[in-house]
């Protein structure tokens, strides 16, 4: 049976990697923050099979997160083309350029469609929940491999460049990176402490017995409104499955988990569109489009917010159980 | 019940727009000592929980050939099939748009369009020749009004076509989330085929708001005198 962990060490390597260039660069605390993620993605491994135990990776995650909580990283800028090359590069190369990109889909899709339903030996070959994952990495290879092959005449290509570019972005990306990693790991510490009790009992005695679209609807508009507070469905995720849509949707009304919280999710996204806590999605676009009133695209998406709340709330409860 | 402190202080922190990364850890730990974990607990659950909801930061395994990608021109390639757009109306040039941005989102191509690479050089000064070429000059609230539309256009797209795509934060984190904590095995292709009904309904009333967008111009602009002759 074949798990992901061989997905993960990929990852430690590529974080490892990324830490060999913020050091080359002598910015300390960023080689520190993506040493330490890369070797806690690898020990990670022995913690899973309970050969190590969590709690020195307990000691790195908070190191990783106070690295990042004071600034530590730095800014890492990674040379790549600039503007003109690439617009030469896409002339000669054109809709080329697509084929590389849609293996990462197609892949992980064969993979969680067909793949995942081969046996051998009577156990499947990929495990459990683990099929599109494993795509997803053989897909991101593939893809590496055919972009290679592919962008060879648009001259010297080196075997370095899927890493020195992938850092790039990666570098770009920061801390985030880790952030909604970071936000399951908040999940779990909720569970741990007892917050879903606490919340159940808050909602139990305000939610009338019984009634399944009005628990449908707290779900949904919960993380609609926690996403508006918070500026991030992910952040309200979370606080509001572990306070009604798990203790309520699923194990009360047995729902089924995948539509809700998927649809879950969507409705938080629907919050998203309305905040300017989102300023990255909502402010930013109307400072690069020099407009007098920040607040317009908000304002342009308060109309489709509201009506596609309405629409998750109905797909959950007419599908979801 | 003290336990929804540590909420509480989620909720504060990501509103007071504090470091999203501290603001998670403290409060983390906080809620885990309200609910009597012990520091060894407390350690071990932030270890085991990294360990299990790795799955979450999977999508960097993509970032090499994405990058590779970008160095060669993916990003200008996108710009000159959008420019094969000109010719439409406001409205109808948006809404092609839109659906440009939730198709390749939901291949997990997000960083392909955005606001800084194809919004801002392409999509509004299209938008607003479309719309000076039909209606004249326009006047300051009508060109508010394009570039908000024009911006909506790929937020809306993006948010409601990313989830289709597997390898995306938001699913990779419901799939770890509830597996790691419910103990649960979703595949994350079960997750994001969940997504397409919304994705539907997101482009039919957002795309219906933008060819509207068309008849709203019209009705706003002021006609010109015609010349008597």
């Amino acid at each position: 049976m074949i798990d992901a962990e061989w997905l993960y060490w990929l990852c430690g390597l590529f974080f490892l990697a990324g830490a060999g260039f913020s050091y080359r660069r002598a910015q300390y605390g960023g080689a520190a923050f993506w040493a330490l993620l890369g070797i806690s993605f690898c020990y990670s491994t022995f913690v899973v099979n309970k050969t190590a135990p969590p709690w020195p990776l307990g000691i790195a995650v908070i190191a990783v997160a106070a690295l990042a909580g004071f600034g530590a990283l730095g800014r890492t800028e990674i040379a790549t083309t600039c503007q003109a090359d690439r617009i030469t590069a896409a002339n000669t190369l054109r809709s080329k350029l697509f084929v590389p990109a849609l293996m990462i889909p197609l892949v992980a899709l064969i993979f969680g469609t067909m793949i995942a339903s081969i046996t051998v030996g009577g156990k499947p070959l990929l495990a459990a929940g683990t099929a599109t994952l494993t795509g997803l990495g053989v897909g991101a290879l593939v893809a590496t491999a055919v972009g290679l092959v592919l962008l060879r005449p648009a001259g010297g290509l080196k075997l370095t460049l899927p890493l020195t570019e992938g850092t790039r972005l990666l570098q770009s990306i920061g801390w985030a990176v880790v952030l909604p990693q970071m936000l399951a790991v908040l999940g779990l510490v909720f569970a741990n402490s007892g917050v879903g009790t606490a919340v159940g009992t808050i909602v139990s005695a305000v939610l009338p017995k019984g009634s399944l679209l009005l628990a449908v609807i707290v779900y949904c508009l919960g993380m609609a409104l926690f996403t508006i507070i918070m500026g991030n469905a992910f952040a309200a995720f979370p606080v509001m499955t572990a306070a009604v849509g798990w203790p309520v949707l699923v194990q009360q009304f047995h729902g089924n988990p995948a539509i809700v919280f998927a649809v879950g999710m969507l409705a938080g996204f629907c919050g998203t569109l309305c905040t300017p806590m989102a300023a990255n999605f909502n402010i930013v676009p109307a400072v690069l489009l020099e407009m007098k009133d920040r607040y317009g695209p908000i304002k342009a998406q308060l109309p489709t917010a509201g009506p596609l709340l309405v629409c998750n709330i109905a797909i959950m409860y007419l599908m979801g159980f | 019940m003290v336990v929804l402190i540590g909420v509480a202080l989620v909720v504060i922190g990501f509103a007071l727009r504090l470091n999203p990364m501290l603001v998670v850890t403290v409060s983390g730990i906080v809620t885990a000592l309200l609910g009597g974990l012990n520091p060894v607990a407390i350690l071990d659950t932030f270890g085991s929980g990294f360990a299990s909801n790795r799955s979450v930061t999977i999508y960097v395994i993509t970032l090499p050939a994405i990058g590779l990608l970008e160095r060669y021109g993916l990003q200008q390639q996108a710009a000159r099939l959008i420019g094969k757009l000109r010719a439409l109306t406001t409205g109808r040039l948006l809404a092609a748009y839109m659906l440009i941005r939730q198709g390749t989102s939901a291949l997990g191509l997000t960083g392909m369009c955005g606001p800084a690479q194809t919004v801002r050089p392409l999509i509004a000064p299209m938008a607003l020749a479309a719309a000076i070429r039909r209606h004249g000059e326009l006047t300051d609230r009508q060109v508010e009004r394009v570039k908000a539309y024009s911006a909506s256009s790929d937020t809306v797209g993006l948010f409601f076509g990313e989830d289709i795509f597997l390898a995306v934060g938001s699913i990779l984190l419901i799939t770890s989330l509830v597996d790691s904590t419910y103990h649960l095995k979703l595949d994350a292709l079960q997750i994001a085929v969940w997504a397409i009904p919304t994705a539907i309904c997101a482009y039919i009333i957002h795309g219906a708001r933008l060819l509207w967008l068309d008849r709203t111009l019209a009705r706003t602009t002021v006609k010109p005198e015609v010349a008597a002759p």
